[in-house]
């Protein structure tokens, strides 16, 4: 009885949890729009410390690192099949052509970590580091993005 | 009486059948046009390639700007275009190729054989060159490696694999003019409007297009649909542009990063490969004509599906 009880229980939890992650995963159109808008602030950061309208910060510039590397971590898992409809820009291929589109994925955040290092070095650091991840904006959205 | 009018109509045909054949002949530039002693600056050569963006169409490795094999499809409303071999190889390339059949290639859109060219390779932007320019560009190409390998036939439908045809369209389409620079602008915006206009061939896909396939005059750099498939062009004109800065849009042609700080994709992403290799000048002078371009209404979009 009171195993049962506590079966229920955990029963229950779990449940409670999937329901909890399920939700969060409800709408992977935001999601990754939101990683992207992100990515997009701390890009628009950096570029300012480069084109020199602000002093280099090396608290900005980790913090953009941080973030670019947590879109790519994240951003694998935010294309269900459920997701290739809606107000999105995401292009057939990343559904048909998968491996690319996580391979493209896994090379944006080598580049991030690869570049970490130089760009907390200081400003002219930053300038090459930025060149090599910013790189992989474009290219992606090359293939994986459609144009407006 | 009905004889009569069968006779009058065959010599009609006949007229007009020897009236399209004479007009809708291939022009070209002879080597005469060329007899002008010309110094040769690769240095230049290799910025109007840059500005050509030769590079988008004919380098199948996109890492590789040196080896122009082609063979990358290009697709239009008219059918599927494969982008010939532009490299040095005599066979293949355009290595056994003469100054004056390049330049005849680039203004008059006619291949070395004599054929009319597919205006998929933009030539009505490529008119507006300079000679010096063409043949700096020639010279620089021929330095490039030689790549081995012909791209297969274009995949069009009658009655678009008809070339002939194509003489009809040069005449509404094809005006033979070179850039003239306007007297009122400055040296920079001149700069500018001849790299825009003429290599840069921005037009060509932010312009929306009639069912002939020729610009819409009045709505150049007005954006339009896609014409290499889904989505949409932006407007270039102060329309879409209002709020960029000279300094944002000469940003973007160096990083392919807009104002918000977002980067560009699609198409845009090849061209910024060649616009970022370009001097800081000439995409300077590039963003001063394009701020100057007077706002612009492009076609309607489409709802959202």
């Amino acid at each position: 009885m009171k195993f049962s009880a506590a079966l229920a229980a955990v029963a229950f939890a779990v449940a409670a949890l999937t329901a909890t992650v399920v939700v969060a995963q409800q709408d992977p159109i935001a999601a990754r729009q939101a990683l992207m808008k992100a990515n997009g602030r701390n890009a628009g950061a950096v570029v300012k410390m480069v084109k020199g309208e602000n002093p280099y910060d090396a608290a900005t510039v980790k913090a953009a690192f941080d973030q670019w590397d947590e879109t790519a971590d994240k951003f694998p898992s935010l294309f269900p099949d459920n997701s290739k409809d809606g107000d999105t820009r995401a292009l057939p291929v990343i559904w048909t052509e998968r491996a690319k589109f996580t391979a493209a994925v896994a090379k944006f955040k080598k580049d991030v970590d690869d570049n970490r290092a130089k760009a907390m070095s200081g400003l002219d650091g930053l300038k090459v580091a930025l060149g090599a991840v910013g790189k992989n904006c474009t290219d992606c959205h090359e293939t994986f993005r459609k144009p407006q | 009486m009905l004889r009569k009018l069968i006779g009058l109509a065959a010599v009609a045909g006949i007229v007009g059948l020897a009236a399209f054949w004479f007009l809708t002949a291939p022009e070209s530039v002879p080597a005469s046009a060329l007899a002008a002693p010309h110094t040769v600056n690769l240095a230049n050569g290799k910025t109007m390639f840059d500005a050509g963006g030769c590079v988008s169409c004919h380098a199948p490795d996109k890492d590789d700007r040196t080896r122009l094999g082609g063979g990358m499809a290009l697709k239009s409303p008219f059918g599927t275009f494969y982008t010939p071999n532009i490299s040095a190889d005599p066979k293949d390339g355009i290595g056994a190729w003469s100054e004056a059949q390049f330049v005849t290639a680039m203004i008059k859109g006619t291949s070395p054989s004599g054929e009319h060219l597919y205006p998929s390779f933009p030539y009505p932007s490529y008119q507006r060159m300079a000679l010096s320019d063409l043949r700096d560009l020639f010279a620089y190409l021929k330095t490039l490696p030689a790549v081995t390998g012909r791209a297969r036939d274009h995949d069009l439908p009658f009655p678009f694999n008809i070339r002939r045809t194509l003489g009809g369209w040069k005449l509404l389409f094809l005006d033979g003019k070179p850039f003239t620079p306007d007297a009122t602008q400055s040296a920079e915006w001149n700069r500018g409007a001849y790299l825009v206009n003429g290599p840069g061939h921005c037009a060509e896909c932010h312009s929306p297009r009639n069912a002939l396939g020729g610009i819409v005059p009045g709505q150049r750099f007005a954006g339009g649909p896609n014409p290499e498939g889904e989505g949409w062009v932006p407007n270039i004109t102060q329309k879409g542009l209002a709020s960029w800065s000279v300094k944002d849009i000469a940003y973007l042609l160096e990083s392919g990063t807009t104002p918000e700080f977002d980067s560009v994709g699609g198409g845009m992403a090849a061209v910024i490969r060649n616009t970022s290799q370009l001097g800081a000048a000439d995409r300077n002078a590039m963003a001063v004509y394009t701020k100057s371009l007077p706002a612009v209404d492009g076609p309607p979009r489409p709802p959202k599906k």
